[in-house]
């Protein structure tokens, strides 16, 4: 293969690796947003998610066990931001920087028995079966929770358009106001989202211990949860533009390693920060001054 | 508008109160001392329940902590080391905060103040050297303040949100640091461990005179002291406080808040370039990845447990500064892994921003006669 | 390979209670006070001690250690190379007793170490690393380090055995001179065995970095290589990728072969126990502790790993061979004429580094044969 088509194979083959996590932080946090609040402790709850992933896996012998109990430790820290956010004067952006450091706090603590032992791993779907190059059917080994995703963004999408819940969640994220008037219960309905937002994010962690790269130690998470918070601003709270940011994150994120097999050896840390300068530009871009952004729920803290 | 404007407001917001009532000073300061020593006793409850809940004894946990922070002048000295550079990046958090922002990017700005300051050090090789320790300084000052500006002019002219810009701009400005240690400003006799030139022995800053402490330990209480003058005391950072608790009622008062806002970013962003400076110059003597010591991301901390109040970040540091003296301790004593510091710590950062919320819940503490 | 240099008894065994009474501490402080013969030692890791590389090795080590009559020791993980391991050491000298302190991280040394050197002149520092130089460093000081660029050009013949496709890899944190010799030896290693084969190289520019590990392993793959090394912190992402990938890896810092059954073919290992032990004995024994201690495969510093089940007979014929020759001493991977992936000859032809050469610590270069630069 020459350059070119090695690079665009291997930024493909990243996509799909690489942007999972990123997908279900994504799609967690976006609900969460939605419903008017930000979730900051995301990275927490990812890292608590691969590590009750991979241990569960590691005790039941079943990897998709973990990757529910994953969703299920998610829930429940992300329940705790959402119950203490919900109490009056409390910063949910301080309170996310609290969750974050209790939520890896935790996951080390607990996870120092599982750094050595192997637990099993997700199956991998061979869709590169039809292919003779070995690239492509690497490239096309994609784990299912990347559809699960797929499935779950666009679910996601059709609960926010179509569904009376998703209407809800809606006017609570946009109008604390039209929510009271309406008699919803915001509080319950702010907690019932960033639950289940941090249990989509919990099963982000879960495919990096169990999937890709598929291991538990302390340094798994580079920063993914984090960047959520980027990503969703990125997508403009679109459930379905989620998938697109997650993917160009996870592209980008294949371009250090590639580039220097074709021997683009120079200033790999700056190709390693491509996804967050791609981040900034698109920001800088399509951001008005003056107005708030397009897709941006009303009640956010971090929107003014 | 949420909870960052309200506490805000009622952090920030000049309190009328009525004659009558001189005691309210007084009530208010102990109201704010009241919820974080409860919110500390919770969490030191909650965490004894999980040492217990794992077979460990509270008591010699406590006793360990007290002995390895704060129980003989070497501990003592461990903490406040560790609290000095988480001084200044909590200013970078603290001093937007005025306005309203949440600014989070100031580990970029640290290490791209370390890496400006080492750089500033080299033409003046052999000056005299409190003359190169004041342009590192400036030098370093004024690359944070570059990095976090970024941020102050994306948000003020561009409406683009500070705390995603501000979290994006670190992670570049790490990539950028490590870029340029180890490429183009890396000193070839580096051999091992990819370093910019030594800035020298004789422009290192020695610690502090007849206790052995960290210098950045004073520069970080007398900017701590200054910003705390700055916001309470000058009609600037009474225009910052209007500005951060009502925007629009800033805008019609004809206040320049877009300056503003470049202004607190600015100050910010000096602060932990500063800090950046100060770890060079006292602690690495070069610039390189020890730079990169997560002390940015523990300033944010700091900065919200100290409500944005100047001087309310002092003992916060040094609690924070304490936890992680005693942390090693913790490792070789009780055989506790190095993560049960960082438990301890999320539990006490639960519990004292939950604890925001007694905040006003008790008429006691509130002012009386003014009506 | 001990060059000792002389400390009495005396300086050694000062106690931690005259330094601590020294400092005016107060004796409620002290801990159990060491009696003559006993050591307290302190062991001070960068990362987790079960990372299957780096910082295992060591602390596999220090286990070993804590079982021998007499000895006590603490340990510290994940202490960052700031000041912060300047404070751990003081406080395992103050609080805990240590008499002997091992920070195993490079970045450790210079200045924190030196600092606490100079302030605890009765206490032995050994840092793990090439940086001791006499006439710049107090005596109560001193490095010691293996020759592991022998095991990695074992590691190369190994590899250079099992490749079909003449391309090799190897992903490395970052290019300074250690990484470079690792490199190097592996690929003269491999050309050893056909001078043809290519070693692509990809830097990840920091020691843990899992996510950027599994995808330079699978970009390697990709490329259509099918040996991989590395130089990181913690082997194992790389290795489980490679084995997920159907590739052949060796192994580094420790023994990772139960990570790949399969395509595990042998590996570089640490074998810290015997430097740990030396210098304990000493310690106990009071006599000097080296300064500036160093050994390779012979002295039992390092150690391959056994091999794995897709190593031929004729490959393990050729490294045993090898190895055979290593263990007789002065035997030279860096040997002219040889030749820069630029085209300049950086060794002269004649000219012979063997492991124990100066000139190797300061090394900048890439091979001719290894694919990538060190920009």
């Amino acid at each position: 293969m020459d350059a070119a088509g090695t690079i665009i194979v291997a930024m493909i083959a990243g996509a799909l690796r690489v942007s999972t996590p990123f997908l279900f932080v994504s799609l967690g946090e976006c609900l969460t947003e939605r419903a008017g609040r930000i979730n900051l402790g995301n990275e927490g709850v990812l890292v608590l998610g691969a590590m009750v992933g991979y241990a569960t896996s590691y005790h039941t012998g079943s990897p998709w066990v973990g990757v529910l109990a994953a969703a299920v430790a998610g829930a429940l820290l992300g329940g705790l931001h959402g119950a203490i956010c919900a109490l009056a004067r409390v910063n949910d952006v301080a309170m996310g920087i609290a969750i974050m450091l209790a939520g890896t706090g935790i996951a080390f603590f607990f996870g120092k028995p599982y750094v050595q032992p192997s637990a099993p791993h997700l199956p991998t779907l061979p869709l590169g079966f039809w292919s003779d190059v070995p690239q492509v059917r690497s490239a096309l080994d994609v784990s299912p929770l990347f559809f699960l995703g797929l499935l779950a963004a666009f679910l996601l999408h059709w609960f926010f358009r179509a569904t009376r819940v998703g209407l809800r969640v809606r006017i609570v994220g946009d109008s604390a106001d039209a929510a009271r008037a309406l008699g919803l219960g915001i509080d319950r309905i702010r907690l019932l989202a960033t639950a289940c937002g941090s249990g989509l994010a919990g099963i982000g962690g879960a495919f990096l211990s169990l999937s890709y790269p598929g291991s538990w130690n302390e340094g798994l998470s580079s920063g993914q949860g984090l960047m959520a918070v980027a990503l969703v601003v990125f997508a403009r709270w679109n459930p379905l533009h989620c998938i697109t940011a997650a993917l160009i994150f996870g592209a980008a994120g294949a371009l250090g390693p590639s580039l220097q097999t074709i021997g683009v050896s120079k200033g790999y840390y700056l190709f390693y920060a491509a996804p967050y300068v791609v981040t900034l530009i698109v920001l800088a871009i399509t951001v008005r001054p003056g107005r708030a952004l397009r897709g941006m729920p009303g009640e956010l803290s971090i929107g003014r | 508008m949420s909870a960052a404007s309200d506490t805000q407001r009622s952090a920030a917001a000049p309190v009328q109160t009525g004659a009558a009532d001189r005691l309210y000073p007084l009530r208010r300061a102990l109201e704010a001392l009241g919820s974080p020593v409860l919110a500390l006793l919770l969490s030191a409850i909650c965490f004894s329940i999980f040492l217990l809940a794992l077979g460990k004894s509270p008591a010699d946990f406590f006793s360990l902590m007290w002995k390895g922070a704060f129980g003989s002048a070497f501990s003592l000295g461990n903490t406040l080391q560790r609290a000095a550079p988480l001084l200044l990046t909590a200013l970078c958090v603290a001093l937007p905060a005025q306005l309203g922002l949440t600014v989070i990017g100031g580990e970029g700005a640290l290490v791209l103040g370390g890496l400006a300051a080492s750089v500033a050090a080299l033409p003046l090789d052999g000056a005299w050297p409190p003359l190169v320790q004041l342009a590192m300084a400036i030098a370093g000052a004024a690359a944070g303040a570059v990095w976090i500006g970024i941020t102050g002019l994306l948000r003020s002219r561009r409406g683009i949100n500070e705390t995603v810009a501000s979290l994006v701009l670190s992670y570049v400005g790490i990539a950028l640091f490590n870029h340029l240690v180890e490429g183009p400003l890396r000193d070839p006799a580096s051999l091992n461990k990819p370093s910019t030139y030594a800035i020298g022995d004789a422009n290192m800053l020695g610690p502090l005179p007849g206790t052995g402490l960290h210098p950045g330990l004073l520069v970080g209480v007398i900017a701590c002291v200054l910003a705390w003058i700055l916001i309470s005391r000058t009609s600037l950072g009474f225009a910052m406080r209007v500005t951060g608790g009502n925007l629009r009622a800033a805008q019609l008062q004809g206040l320049p808040v877009a300056r503003l806002v470049m202004l607190a970013c600015l100050l910010g962003g000096a602060c932990a370039g500063l800090a950046g400076m100060i770890e060079v110059a006292a602690v690495h003597g070069r610039a390189n990845a020890s730079l990169v010591a997560g002390y940015g991301y523990a300033g944010i901390l700091i900065a919200f447990l100290a409500r944005h109040n100047p001087l309310a970040i002092i003992p916060m540091a040094v609690l924070m500064g304490g936890i992680g003296a005693a942390g090693g301790l913790l490792q070789r004593r009780m055989g506790l892994p190095d993560a049960t510091v960082q438990v301890l710590q999320g539990f006490i950062f639960v519990a004292i921003l939950a604890s925001e919320t007694l905040y006003g819940r008790f008429a006691w503490f509130q002012p009386r006669g003014a009506r | 390979m001990i060059d000792g240099f002389g400390i009495s008894r005396r300086r050694l065994l000062g106690t931690a209670g005259m330094g601590a009474a020294a400092l005016g501490l107060g004796t409620s402080l002290l801990p159990r006070t060491a009696r003559a013969g006993d050591l307290t030692v302190g062991f001070i890791y960068v990362g987790p001690k079960d990372d299957y590389g780096y910082n295992q090795a060591h602390a596999e080590a220090a286990a070993v250690l804590k079982t021998m009559p007499g000895i006590k020791v603490v340990e510290e993980e994940k202490v960052p190379e700031t000041d912060d391991v300047a404070k751990t050491m003081q406080s395992m000298i103050e609080l805990d007793g240590a008499t002997l302190l091992f920070p195993t991280s490079f970045g450790y040394f210079d200045p924190y170490m030196l600092k606490m050197a100079a302030k605890y002149p009765n206490v032995q520092f050994r840092h793990c690393g090439g940086m001791w130089n006499k006439a710049k460093h107090p005596m109560n000081t001193g490095s010691y380090f293996g020759y592991i660029g022998m095991g990695q050009y074992l590691n190369g013949i190994a590899a250079g055995h099992a490749t079909k496709t003449k391309k090799i890899g190897f992903i490395a944190a970052k290019p300074i001179p250690q990484v470079l010799l690792n490199i190097n030896s592996f690929a003269l290693g491999a050309k050893l065995v056909d001078p043809s084969i290519t070693t692509q190289v990809i830097f990840t520019g920091d020691w843990s970095m899992p996510v950027k590990e599994a995808e330079a392993t699978n970009s390697l793959a990709d490329q259509g290589i099918d040996v991989v090394t590395c130089h990181v912190d913690g082997p194992k992402v790389i290795v489980e990728t490679a084995e997920h990938r159907g590739m052949f890896t060796c192994g580094y810092h420790a023994n990772q072969s139960a990570l790949a059954p399969k395509g595990y073919l042998t590996g570089a290992e640490w074998n810290w126990i015997t430097v740990y032990k030396e210098f304990a004995a000493a310690a106990m024994a009071g006599k000097p502790l080296g300064n500036f201690v160093r050994g390779g495969l012979a002295e039992g510093f390092v150690k391959t790993s056994p091999f794995g089940p897709g190593v031929s007979d004729a490959s393990r014929k050729q490294i045993d061979a090898v190895k055979a020759e290593i263990m007789k001493g002065g035997f030279a991977v860096i040997k002219g004429p040889l030749k820069d992936n630029k085209g300049n000859a950086v060794v002269a032809a004649g000219a012979a580094y063997p492991e124990t050469a100066i000139e190797l610590e300061s090394m900048n270069y890439l091979v001719e044969g290894v694919i990538g630069s060190i920009s």
